[in-house]
């Protein structure tokens, strides 16, 4: 049943009322509309919306410290955030609702503050204004060719994440959108949301899904538009996205840091062309993006190539960057995370591409972990409180020692080799 | 690793639900690559979060396996649904009850 903006109105001013005197708010709902919601209910009362990618209990003990008057909303009755919970207001009666004036939001207003793994341990906030994250959207209509068209948004991604904060919530908020409250998740699910609103309708994605969509069997109702990001699209698989759904597939390339600042057509060219106003710069070789609406000069977590003013080539990750289904995290990170485990003595994660990588375009992380006091499960059973499940290590193996050099440093291949060599041995941990 | 199953190859049609269950355990080892043997998989243990350790990555991979080998979509609004992944027997289960192949 659609929801009219009389309804958000009275809805953001209810849920506005819930939130207490505190200055910052974990929006920690799954339904899009409540999440929604809850972000123009805090925008309303001046407070920054916290939106960290994972919510393990080591990252709400960290978002403690960083805003100890934080609060959770919450639209899940099982919620075991360890957080003051505001719980999402049942339904009003209907027709209670007096019209409330749309509210005008200062464009230098905070309103989301999203994080990143720093190398210490520590997340690294990244706080972003309204009027940048719409500049930033708007710009992205104008990419997918929606301006002057009214959409059905339909995303399988968390409204929370960088990717679908801006791709569902903001685009629908920014650009008069109409925007699909549920989160399919099942290739069943998403043919049934998309089938059930009006078209024109889009589908936003990643790669994961969308090969899950094609491969299940399941009979793909027509869209408009399909959106991917996270990961690049293999040529395959995008122009077999296109032909199936008989519409374009565009890609969206940006960061957490950055926001998004550049699309493309994989099955017209391999280029990205930037935001107008973003530019990129190469210095000491890396990639910083700066301009139009990134809040500061950025460096980028991959390498790129340019190719023109506005034009790159994406030629993958920084070696310490982990990204898994649009999660990230950095291995510095995740090594600090396991080492702070009682009973590690060393421990080192790094990546291993194996066979899995290319069969379901996922490559996981692994570790080897010096540890002779502790089994496998107990490791994992102690970084599950740490880090977000997509980073746990597979395998995760238990080793004498590490293959440090004389300076302790640790080379990935060494890593790769000596894991190599423990699986060929049967050595499983 | 010393039992390696090819799943694909098994007969679809299972003669006992401890067959079926031996036969997804093979189908979901091999799907996600996991270091283990189909018969080290507990059938009652949890298959999400704690016990096998799964993420949901994992199981819209094994939502897509199963789709393939016994034509079952999988539903996230199916009443069953927060059952199905309790354990590889309520998987087995689920597809004994819903299976077209």
């Amino acid at each position: 049943m659609p929801i009219l903006a009389t309804q958000f109105l009275a809805d953001l001013t209810r849920v506005a009322q819930l939130l207490g005197a505190g200055a910052h708010v974990l929006n920690a709902c799954a339904d899009r509309y409540h999440f929604t919601v809850g972000l123009a209910a805090s925008l309303v009362s001046g407070k920054l919306s916290l939106l960290p990618s994972t919510h393990t209990p080591e990252v709400i003990r960290q978002l403690t410290a960083f805003a100890p008057d934080v609060i959770c909303l919450t639209d899940e009755v099982d919620c075991d955030i360890d957080l003051p919970r505001v719980p999402f207001p049942g339904a009003a009666a209907a027709g209670s609702a007096s019209p409330a004036p749309v509210p005008a939001i200062d464009t230098a207003q905070l309103a989301a503050c999203v994080f990143t793994s720093g190398s210490t341990g520590t997340p690294v906030p990244h706080r972003k204004s309204w009027g940048r994250l719409i500049a930033c959207v708007r710009e992205e209509a104008n990419r997918l060719g929606l301006s002057g068209s009214t959409c059905a948004i339909v995303a399988t991604v968390p409204p929370q994440h960088m990717y679908g904060f801006e791709s569902s919530v903001l685009l629908a908020l920014g650009c008069g959108h109409a925007l699909c409250a549920e989160r399919p998740f099942y290739p069943a699910d998403i043919a049934a949301v998309l089938c059930a609103v009006p078209r024109p309708r889009i589908l936003v994605s990643t790669p994961i899904h969308l090969r899950a969509l094609l491969e299940s069997g399941t009979a793909l109702p027509p869209a408009d538009l399909i959106v991917s990001s996270t990961a690049p699209l293999t040529p395959q698989l995008a122009a077999e996205v296109e032909q199936r759904f008989n519409t374009r597939l565009l890609e969206i390339y940006g960061s957490t840091e950055t926001g998004q600042i550049s699309a493309r057509r994989p099955t017209h060219t391999p280029e990205w062309r930037l935001w107008p106003g973003v530019t990129l710069s190469v210095r000491d070789g890396e990639t910083w993006a700066q301009g139009g609406h990134i809040e500061q000069p950025t460096r980028l977590c991959d390498v790129l190539e340019m190719t023109g003013e506005e034009t790159f080539l994406l030629h993958g990750r920084v070696s310490d960057l982990v990204n898994i289904a649009g999660k990230r995290s950095s291995l510095a990170y995740l090594n600090q995370q396991l080492n702070c485990i009682p009973g590690v003595l060393d421990g080192a994660f790094f990546h291993f591409d194996d066979s899995r990588a290319s069969h379901a375009g996922v490559a996981r992380v692994a570790a080897c972990v010096v540890a002779p006091q502790l089994d496998a499960a107990r490791v994992v059973q102690e970084l599950r409180r740490r880090i977000d499940p997509v980073f746990l290590p597979r395998p995760l193996l238990l080793v004498a020692r590490l293959p440090r050099t004389s300076t302790g440093k640790l080379p990935q291949e060494a890593l790769r080799s000596l894991a190599a060599a423990h699986l060929q041995s049967g050595g499983i941990a | 690793m010393s039992e390696k199953v090819s799943p694909l190859r098994q007969p679809t049609a299972p003669a006992s639900a401890a067959a079926l269950v031996h036969e997804v355990a093979g189908l979901v080892v091999a799907a996600l690559n996991l270091d283990l043997a189909p018969a080290d998989i507990d059938a009652d243990a949890p298959l999400y979060g704690e016990g096998l350790g799964l993420d949901s990555i994992d199981i819209l991979e094994i939502a897509l396996v199963v789709s393939k080998q016994y034509g079952v979509q999988l539903r996230a609004d199916s009443e069953e649904n927060e059952r199905i992944f309790g354990s590889l027997r309520r998987l087995a289960d689920y597809i004994t009850a819903h299976r077209t192949k």
